[in-house]
């Protein structure tokens, strides 16, 4: 449980946001030339960090504005909110 | 080991029960081993027993980061069902069912088996129609379900409200009167002693750094008591598995986030059996020293944090209100959290990996305790033949390349 700081609305509880997962993984550009393995590491597979995290976030009872949050997973700690599109903070 | 007995009982009480023998042994790793598991929980020491006794392999040791049984199998709601939809998971959770049904005799340990019904219910027109699906899906694959009509759950289960006037009310259930509970560190606790016995060495407090690889195949492992020599290692870190994966460069279709469970203050016995509901995520059964079991929802998003968030809690407390109206001045004593490693398509991975002598048992999400005898017997089985048994070959990693999934996802009884 914790606030998050959406760049739109300013700081919210959590259970106001839904969680979108990893940040950063492409959409392939060329979809028709994908491998299995390839389709299957950009559908399923993901690193599930325990420590500082790339993650978007969306917030659903709020604004419904999509934006990219640095957390760290093993004690819920927010490093960092960026807005989509912009470059991620450097750790 | 010392066999437990009534002989046992009555003779050890004439020494105060001072001289009991140690369940198992505290050893310092060897140098190397047949077979290494990593994780001591409940599906690694049912891993470690069946590979002594049903493959001979007596050279192994399981390690564990901290205690044994300390993480998920001391942390679930105890509940322990088969009532599975599709074929696949069907065998694999009824194998365990199966086992479970002669475990305190197998084990010599009173793991405390309760066969004392799971009921699921359903709150609207589309669960009355999954619900009956499913149970005709169960007895088509020889499982024992039934269901239950409003009157009939109520007569099972007197103090469920059952008003039609309530926000979801309960048209129906199904019954599966083979399930049930067990007492889940006795679990934990019979396999190491059983495991114990023939050799294994249990190392506990001895955290994995690194797994050491040459070309396509192990080594053995790094770990804060030194390095140690094997071929074939079992992985079964549950909530922790994508952290063991990242050591080989081998990514899992895993997410690990908390799921949440609380008990409450111990009562007289009130309710007999377990009643799940997916549709308002709320379940509950009581546990022998009284005190309601409840099992929350997990949180949506990653963290290792084994707390949870308090959304999730008051939602489920909600519906258990509802539901339950009795239990309104009820005090909720304790609360924790579990990290439990969710699939894709809500169903386990126990399955070889593309590093030779490397397998990996994860990914039971949100109801592993069920399996833990079944997912012991078919990983030991997996890493002793280095092929899968029958019952576990659709649970591989490959499937989510090839597209061939279990997908429980909502068609299981499960409350996701």
């Amino acid at each position: 449980m914790f606030l998050i700081n959406c760049p739109y609305c300013g700081e919210r509880d959590q259970s106001e946001f839904s969680a979108g997962g990893e940040a950063h993984i492409e959409r392939p550009k060329q979809p028709t030339e994908l491998s299995d393995d390839q389709w299957a590491e950009f559908l399923f597979m993901r690193k599930n960090i325990k420590g500082i995290q790339y993650e978007r976030w969306n917030h659903t009872h709020g604004c419904r504005k999509w934006f990219n949050m640095v957390r760290d997973t093993s004690n819920d700690k927010i490093h960092a909110v960026y807005k989509m599109g912009e470059k991620p903070p450097v750790k | 080991m010392k066999k437990y007995s009534i002989f046992a009982l009555i003779k050890n009480a004439y020494t105060y029960h001072e001289n009991w023998q140690k369940a198992w042994r505290d050893p310092e790793p060897k140098k190397e081993y047949d077979a290494i598991i990593i994780g001591g929980g409940g599906h690694g020491l049912a891993t470690a027993f069946y590979l002594a006794k049903k493959h001979s392999m007596k050279n192994i040791a399981v390690v564990e980061k901290g205690w044994i049984g300390g993480g998920n199998t001391g942390r679930n709601t105890t509940i322990i069902r088969s009532n599975y939809l599709w074929d696949a998971s069907a065998g694999l959770y009824d194998h365990a069912l199966k086992i479970w049904e002669g475990l305190s005799q197998e084990l010599n340990y009173n793991v405390m088996f309760s066969q004392r019904g799971v009921m699921n219910l359903a709150h609207n027109l589309q669960d009355v129609r999954d619900l009956k699906r499913r149970t005709h899906a169960n007895r088509l694959n020889g499982i024992d379900a039934v269901w239950l009509n409003t009157n009939e759950v109520k007569k099972f289960c007197p103090i469920i409200n059952t008003s039609p006037n309530i926000r979801y009310p309960v048209l129906g259930g199904t019954l599966q009167r083979r399930a049930g509970t067990a007492r889940h560190d006795a679990v934990a606790w019979g396999y190491a002693r059983g495991a114990d016995a023939m050799g294994v060495d249990i190392i506990q407090n001895c955290e994995v750094k690194g797994i050491r690889r040459n070309g396509d195949r192990v080594e053995g492992i790094e770990t804060t008591k030194g390095f140690i020599k094997t071929k074939k290692i079992g992985v079964v870190a549950a909530g922790h598995s994508s952290i063991i994966a990242n050591m080989v460069d081998l990514k899992l279709p895993l997410e690990s986030k908390p799921l949440q469970a609380l008990v409450s203050e111990p009562v007289k016995p009130i309710i007999d059996t377990v009643v799940m509901s997916n549709a308002v995520h709320a379940y509950v059964s009581q546990s022998d020293k009284g005190e309601l079991v409840i099992g929350a929802g997990t949180d949506a998003y990653i963290s290792y944090t084994q707390r949870g968030s308090h959304d999730v809690v008051e939602g489920t407390l909600k519906a258990i209100l509802e539901l339950y109206p009795i239990f309104s001045r009820m005090k909720m004593l304790r609360q924790w959290g579990g990290i439990v490693d969710i699939c894709p398509d809500a169903s386990p991975i126990i399955s070889k990996t593309h590093i030779k002598g490397l397998y990996f048992n994860c990914g039971w999400g949100t109801g592993g305790f069920k399996a833990t005898p079944g997912s012991g017997d078919l990983f030991a089985h997996t890493i002793a033949n280095d092929e899968p048994h029958k019952l576990n070959a659709d649970f591989n990693i490959n499937r989510f390349v090839s597209g061939d999934l279990v997908d429980e996802h909502g068609a299981a009884a499960v409350a996701h």
